[in-house]
């Protein structure tokens, strides 16, 4: 009875709803296969958008749009079709829809037809036929059929594919992108932009070609890639250069000139790591710098004389200028590199102290990747520069690491030579011993000087009055030493890539999370919407800080902090990278290395357990392949798959990191593609990545 | 582990009963048990009964239950040892051929068959019963921002908590957010070593790290117990051990193990005799490299020529699917022995095994040079 009840009861119109829909009938009468129809469907996937259809209201844009309605949205037109077999039809349909797929609703579906009649089928060969003739003919039509972005090969991730979609569909859309997130200045005129962008193109069409050939792995027709085909392209019609610019970031004014316009009156920018064995002075001897060239406050310099001798070590009050943590004060050795600024005649010098202590070899590492020269510390005192120097010493392992970082321009300065009476023969003899060393390291002999001082009571360090000195000195103090280094070339017109090194909650009211490192490439403005990878989301630029002054921009190799809003920053740990949203950095856990092994005692064999520090990073990792012994300075692979690599010897290698990070090839970014390798306490080696596997 | 009876013919053939006790003990049980063995353990099944009337109904069911056991599985977080297989044994309420998975439970016995009972496995359960071999060490692997809370027993090191956050680094002109930032560090870093660290069984706690953190944190720990009044802490202070890592990273313990400070107070554990034959083999290899080798086909080659002084094999071999392989190894292993040699077998789960592992699993230190195994090629599975 009761079921029986259920049945009359039961509504069948909801029983049966969805029944009818999956059963019983093909899916062809849901979604129609005519070809014909389905011009009349409106297809997502095409990424239309509805500003496509709208009247622009940017003049310079009207023709454009006009070109592309008419050209583009021919659906009602009914198409001319040679009578054809049914599968050279089915052919032929797959072939459109390929081509469409390339190069959007620009195409007209008779010169569709048309080209792949031509080209027997072949989408590939009917692409570059449609490309070509398109550029020959109508030149604004070409580059917008050719430059309507479509997600950027590279990408591998949903989400930047999102941004990048948002941040140019069409190309109308961009312009009126553009004109939303360029805030701060006017567009130059059109053709300074394309002759100052011309010469920046060769460099970045290689890498372009370069990134994209690379990561999509599968590219079918390079041509028929915007990024690849763009810069040919724009050559050849330079009236549409900045319009063709679809990305934020290349949306803005030139990078180059835009640098000679914000820094051509400051002095120019210098990354200076002080390196050198623990106990060397090397706090003592910047902190004392810092207080000559004023940049500290004669009232706190007493407060810290005052609170060092009551602890009993009023030696380190200078020292005290740059250590700044309670631990480092009364332990009396630097920990954390301290980053400070002062100028030189010609340079603005970012300092940064490294630690030298042995166990804070990987700070003093994230110090001197950001480091564009060095100054190595050690001590004159008898006795002292030998501990430093002998195996087991920083002194050697310091200017080791340093070279490999990439540092080349060394400045060598001997600190605490009053303790030894400025003897002469003292300098010489520490001169004599470290030339041969640094040279052998790698250094080339004019890139080194030499400069004798006391860190202590400050002579030489910008000024030279003792007589002991003068007797047989008369070169340059330790200020105008460094002003004669060499500032490095910076990549401007590189993707952007920022390393972080430090985290933290903004100071103030102003909620959101700061971010700290080194701006390896290109340029930022406030505003600017970035990639976090790995974490791969997008944040934006609230403001940009060098030494806490706001700015609205910054450049390659500035220090930078970021105020950033859009991601959870909980997540974003060190070593995470900011990168421009369509070229974003590789991130991977295994990668292929030429290393070149210093002095150690227990040979590296596949397995080996490491560490591996890259710019602010250290991460454990092991050796999981030997390729190939080669040889140090020619290359040649002198054994393939050894058993080990013993000491002082060069090797192909793989490494497996135990979480993936973010990496750039050597020859990609040299700074990005350098890393040490450090086991038991001591770096056993330094290495190139040649591979992303 | 108990050992209950042992009933082993001389061809090998044979049952033996245990009993396991702690999580070690399924950690020796996962290393004897294989494909094919058949078990006989306790354990509960769901039986479901029809009644005349038709009506079904379910219920559990404790059983002793025979199975062939065809797969293995260990946690090793939780130290838990589970075993599939088909039904081998009448039983009335599992059909034969029913397939039936057994946890292997603490505290209960379970007997092993297996059709051959090879050296390694008969070691394995000398090892398991010897109660000497127990000593639970706690180790605390940390630099600033990292820490790694583990625990070290005979024959597994389990990493109880990895705590990695990021400290924000001095700035200029101010420390609190470093500072503010180190005392969460170390606040997670004492909340984890309470929770995991069972202070009763516990010989004695290493704390290692670079630098100063080992210290300051030790300080900040006994002020926090002195100020919150923990006892536990207090009372086992002198069971804290300061010793110097180079980094946080977990293959730090290496290290750690080897310190002369941590071998003085602490028995000759299995963990460090592995690190310190370890250590002696890549000391050969540096020295005399055609002393050491490491690879199947290269140690095969050694043993050969009766030149293997020491064998370094890592266990997870002999947990190989494959019968063959298994032999391949157990040979080895015996001929070595009968060559007067000593070999080690080496735990997978300890930092040291994992870094065998990882040299192809088998190496071997030789009594005298063979210059002419270096010129031969690696094996060919190194490709892999």
């Amino acid at each position: 009875m009761a079921r029986h009840r259920n049945i009359r009861t039961m509504n069948y119109d909801e029983e049966y709803d969805g029944y009818d829909d999956v059963y019983g009938h093909s899916v062809e009468d849901d979604y129609a296969s005519s070809p014909s129809m389905q011009h009349f469907l409106y297809d997502r996937s095409q990424e239309h958008q509805m500003s496509a259809y709208m009247q622009s209201d940017i003049p310079e844009e009207d023709e454009l749009v006009s070109d592309e309605s008419k050209s583009g949205n021919d659906v009602g037109v009914p198409s001319r079709i040679p009578p054809l077999g049914e599968l050279e039809q089915a052919q032929l349909y797959s072939c459109l829809d390929l081509l469409r797929d390339r190069m959007g609703d620009a195409l007209s579906e008779q010169a569709g037809i048309d080209a792949i009649l031509a080209c027997n089928f072949d989408a590939e060969k009917a692409l570059d036929q449609l490309l070509k003739t398109s550029v020959a003919s109508t030149l604004s039509k070409s580059t917008k059929s050719i430059i309507k972005p479509k997600p950027a090969p590279s990408i591998q991730v949903e989400k930047i594919r999102g941004s990048e979609v948002r941040d140019g569909k069409t190309p109308v859309k961009v312009v009126s992108a553009k004109k939303v997130v360029a805030t701060g200045f006017s567009l130059p005129p059109t053709g300074t932009d394309a002759s100052s962008s011309a010469d920046r193109q060769p460099a970045k069409q290689e890498s372009a070609v370069e990134e994209t050939s690379r990561q999509l792995g599968c590219l079918q027709t390079p041509g028929a890639t915007p990024r690849s085909t763009s810069p040919a392209d724009r050559e050849a019609t330079p009236s549409a250069t900045p319009k063709s610019q679809s990305r934020t970031r290349e949306n803005r004014v030139d990078v180059a000139s835009e640098y000679v316009k914000e820094r051509s009156g400051t002095k120019a920018l210098l990354n200076l790591v002080v390196v050198g064995h623990v106990d060397a002075g090397k706090s003592t001897l910047m902190g004392h710098m810092l207080f000559r060239l004023g940049q500290v406050s004669s009232k706190q310099m007493h407060k810290y004389e005052q609170e060092s001798k009551k602890l009993g070590k009023q030696s380190f009050m200078y020292a005290w200028v740059l250590d700044e943590t309670g631990e480092e004060r009364s332990r009396g050795i630097t920990m954390d590199v301290a980053q400070s600024q002062f100028e030189t005649e010609t340079k603005s010098i970012t300092l940064l102290d490294a630690p030298g202590h042995r166990d804070f070899i990987p700070n003093m590492i994230f110090g001197a990747a950001q480091a564009d020269v060095a100054l190595l510390v050690v001590d004159a005192t008898t006795g002292e520069f030998e501990t430093g120097f002998e195996s087991g010493g920083q002194t050697r392992e310091h200017a080791l690491l340093v070279r490999s970082l990439g540092v080349s321009q060394l400045g060598v300065v001997v600190n605490k030579l009053d303790m030894v009476g400025w003897s002469r023969d003292r300098f010489n003899e520490i001169v004599a011993r470290l030339g041969a060393f640094l040279k052998q390291a790698g250094y080339k002999e004019q890139d080194v000087f030499y400069v004798p001082v006391s860190g202590l009571t400050g002579e030489n360090l910008t000024a030279l009055d003792e007589p002991k000195l003068t007797e047989w000195y008369s070169g340059p103090t330790l200020l105008q030493a460094i002003d004669k280094f060499r500032p490095p070339e910076r990549p401007l017109n590189r993707p952007v890539r920022l390393v972080i090194s430090d985290i933290f909650k903004s100071v103030g009211g102003s909620s959101g999370c700061c971010l700290a490192g080194r701006l390896e490439s290109g340029m930022m403005q406030t505003g600017d919407k970035l990639l976090i990878m790995p974490l791969n989301e997008i944040i934006q630029i609230k403001n940009i800080a060098i030494n806490e002054v706001s700015k609205g921009s910054c450049f390659a190799g500035d220090q930078v902090v970021l105020t950033v809003s859009g991601a959870d920053l909980s997540d974003v740990s060190l070593g995470s990278v900011l990168c421009d949203p369509s070229q974003p950095i590789k991130v991977t856990s295994r990668i292929e290395a030429r290393i070149v092994i210093f002095n150690i005692d227990i040979p590296i064999t596949k397995g080996y357990p490491v560490v591996i520090h890259y710019q602010s990073l250290s991460e454990a990792a092991t050796i999981s392949k030997l390729i190939a012994q080669i040889h140090k300075s020619t290359g040649e692979v002198v054994r393939k798959r050894p058993r080990c690599l013993t000491k002082q010897t060069s090797g192909l290698v793989e490494i497996e990191i135990s979480r993936p990070i973010c990496m750039e090839l050597y020859k990609d970014y040299r700074e990005l593609g350098r890393f040490m390798i450090r086991a038991n306490g001591t770096t056993i080696a330094a290495g190139l990545v040649t591979g992303i596997l | 582990m108990k050992l209950v009876s042992r009933y082993i013919e001389r061809d090998g053939t044979g049952r033996v009963a245990l009993i396991p006790e702690n999580p070690e003990d399924m950690w020796h049980a996962y290393n004897l048990i294989s494909h094919g063995d058949t078990i006989r353990a306790s354990t509960i099944r769901k039986v479901q009964t029809e009644s005349a009337t038709g009506s079904s109904s379910s219920s559990r069911v404790r059983t002793m239950l025979t199975v062939e056991v065809e797969t293995i599985d260990f946690d090793t977080q939780a130290c838990v040892l589970r075993l599939k297989g088909r039904n081998v044994e009448e039983n009335p309420y599992v059909k034969m051929g029913a397939y039936h998975t057994v946890d292997i439970e603490p505290n209960r016995k379970f007997s092993l068959t297996k059709a051959c009972w090879d050296i390694v496995a008969l070691e394995r359960i000398d090892m398991a019963c010897d109660p000497s071999q127990n000593a639970d060490v706690a180790a605390v692997i940390m630099h600033e921002g990292l820490a790694n809370v583990c625990l070290v027993t005979g024959a597994m090191t389990l990493v109880r908590a990895k705590i990695d956050v990021t400290i924000p680094r001095k700035r200029k002109g101010s420390t609190s957010q470093h500072e503010k930032g180190l005392q969460k560090f170390y606040d997670t870093v004492l909340q984890a070593i309470l929770r995991h660290v069972n202070f009763e069984v516990t010989r004695c706690i290493l704390l290692a790290s670079p630098g100063f953190v080992k210290d300051h944190f030790f300080e900040y720990m006994m002020q926090w117990a002195s100020k919150n009044d923990n006892r536990v802490l207090i009372d086992n202070k002198s069971k804290f051990l300061l010793i110097h890592a180079s980094s946080g990273f977990k293959h730090s313990l290496k290290e750690v193990l080897a310190d002369p400070a941590v071998t003085s107070r602490m028995a000759d554990t299995k963990a460090m005799a592995e690190v310190k034959a370890l250590e002696n083999f890549y000391a050969v290899l540096q020295t005399e490299p055609s002393r050491a080798f490491y690879g199947l086909k290269h140690v095969l080659k050694a043993n050969e020529g009766q030149a293997i002084d020491t064998l370094l094999v890592s266990d997870n071999l002999f947990r190989s699917q494959s019968v063959e392989e298994r032999k391949t190894y157990v040979k080895l292993v015996e001929s070595v022995r009968d060559n007067g040699g000593t070999t080690r077998i080496f735990s997978s789960l300890h930092v040291s095994g994992e870094q065998l592992t990882q040299l192809t699993g088998v190496a071997a230190v030789l009594r005298f040079p063979m210059p002419e195994l270096e010129e031969e090629p690696l094996d060919s599975d190194e490709d892999s």
